[in-house]
């Protein structure tokens, strides 16, 4: 299995080093100047619905375009404490009406558990971002269907393609496999089935340098292909662009595609995604508590330009007042159709 | 002049419209119009347009719908079959000449 960039000493894992690169780089035009074209600088939130918690960087995964650098050899985990400062914004935030776990692999917090039965408590829709491959990589794991069932949880998983080397190219060899039996168990206890109200979405990124098709036509490609060959139903699908920091940028500039991956992401650069952006209904909270505009953010460490930048002071007043922090990789989640943790957004 | 094909090129295509503005525009128009969702999808015109662009051996044309063809959703197999498609027309349309062939060397021969 492949080391995370951190691991492995890549200069690329220090967020720094990804921010200097971004500066230096004077082939593309700045995000700041398409938002000042647009009237939109500086960038404010709208009323706060999603609470994202990256619960740490652990995973039993290691692909190739992560933008978290996440995988086993990452040690950071959310503590229970954490937990608690989350579980007393949301109370106090009524405007919060999703709480969307990442991670790295979120189950592999070993507080995971009590968190959701803690959340389910406060009548939010919960939504797991779940990587399939860790309901089969432990015993221990093996009831999480169950478990997400009976929390009312909403699964949303990565199957970047329904064809297994394309999958297997970016998450690992055997993944596409092991994905399809995880698939196979959710829809047993009824996740993504018509009528269960369980529902189960897929994550599409693509396995390259190159941008997602249009989120319809995939869909029904996923939905034939995937009922025909495995039997497999699920609900949405939605289309991400990947981001280019961390994992996924040393892959652009190792493969010598980086110019042309982020020309196309310039010249994709469509105005109307700006409204639907994640960041401006979206608080992100790290696995030590600290507080971004989104979890890319989160991982290049542009913590809120806020007074309140950590959870321990938690105040949604001082946040509704700063402006989001930009740079080069928001030209990701605003070219063509733009894209967000749902998917399209114009 | 020493490259007649550069890969950057593919990009500066609108700019044939800089010599001949209303004959460019025409073009651009209707090929946008060709590659939309119509009776045929976008992504079946893509492999279309990948078969086509190797039997008129354009590299440029080869570039873009490798590209189009594989992020809609095509996969190396599909696509390497288009390709054969493309060549097996190019190579039956050259045999299909051999009955000319055959024609002509039996109408001089006794």
């Amino acid at each position: 299995m492949h080391k995370s960039l951190l691991a492995s000493g890549h200069s690329l894992a220090q967020p720094e080093n990804q921010l200097r690169f971004f500066a230096e780089d004077e082939r593309f035009p700045r995000f700041t100047e398409r938002l000042q074209a647009a009237t939109e600088w500086p960038l404010k939130p709208q009323q706060l619905q999603v609470f994202q918690v990256n619960l740490g960087k652990m995973c039993n995964q290691v692909c190739a375009h992560c933008h978290v650098d996440a995988g086993p050899d990452r040690k950071e985990i959310m503590t229970w404490e954490t937990m608690e400062l989350c579980i007393q914004a949301i109370k106090n935030t009524p405007s919060i009406s999703t709480v969307d776990l990442t991670g790295g692999a979120p189950e592999m917090n070993p507080h995971f558990r009590p968190f959701v039965e803690a959340l389910s408590q406060l009548r939010k829709q919960i939504i797991v971002r779940c990587n399939l491959t860790i309901i089969l990589a432990n015993k221990k794991y093996n009831d999480l269907p169950d478990f997400y069932k009976q929390h009312n949880c909403q699964v949303v998983s990565s199957l970047p393609f329904y064809a297994e080397s394309r999958t297997d190219k970016q998450r690992g060899d055997g993944v596409f496999k092991k994905s399809i039996e995880a698939l196979k168990l959710l829809n047993k206890v009824g996740y993504g089935m018509e009528g269960s109200g369980l529902e189960l979405h897929l994550v599409y990124n693509p396995a390259g340098a190159f941008l997602p098709p249009p989120q319809e036509q995939l869909k029904a490609d996923y939905k034939a292909i995937l009922q025909q060959e495995y039997g497999i139903s699920f609900n949405d699908l939605f289309a991400i662009t990947n981001i280019p920091i961390s994992r996924y940028l040393n892959y652009l500039v190792k493969s010598e595609n980086y110019e042309a991956y982020m020309t196309k992401l310039v010249n994709a650069y469509n105005p109307a995604t700006l409204q639907g952006l994640m960041c401006r209904n979206t608080i992100s909270v790290g696995w030590d508590g600290y507080l971004y505009d989104c979890d890319f953010n989160q991982m290049l460490d542009l913590k809120t330009a806020s007074t309140v930048q950590h959870l321990s002071t938690f105040d949604l007043q001082a946040l509704n007042h700063r402006a989001i922090q930009v740079n080069q990789h928001c030209f990701g989640c605003t070219a063509g159709s733009g894209s967000s943790c749902g998917g399209e957004i114009a | 002049m020493s490259d007649y094909y550069n890969s950057k090129d593919l990009h500066r295509f609108g700019e044939i419209s800089t010599y001949q503005k209303e004959m460019g525009d025409k073009f651009f128009d209707w090929y946008g119009e060709v590659f939309k969702d119509s009776a045929l999808t976008a992504k079946e015109k893509s492999l279309i347009a990948l078969a086509v662009s190797h039997a008129v051996q354009c590299p440029y044309c080869i570039d873009a719908y490798s590209s189009t063809a594989y992020e809609k959703g095509y996969s190396e197999t599909q696509m390497m079959e288009a390709v054969h498609v493309a060549a097996a027309i190019k190579g039956g349309a050259a045999l299909v000449h051999g009955v000319q062939m055959m024609n002509k060397v039996e109408k001089i021969s006794m």
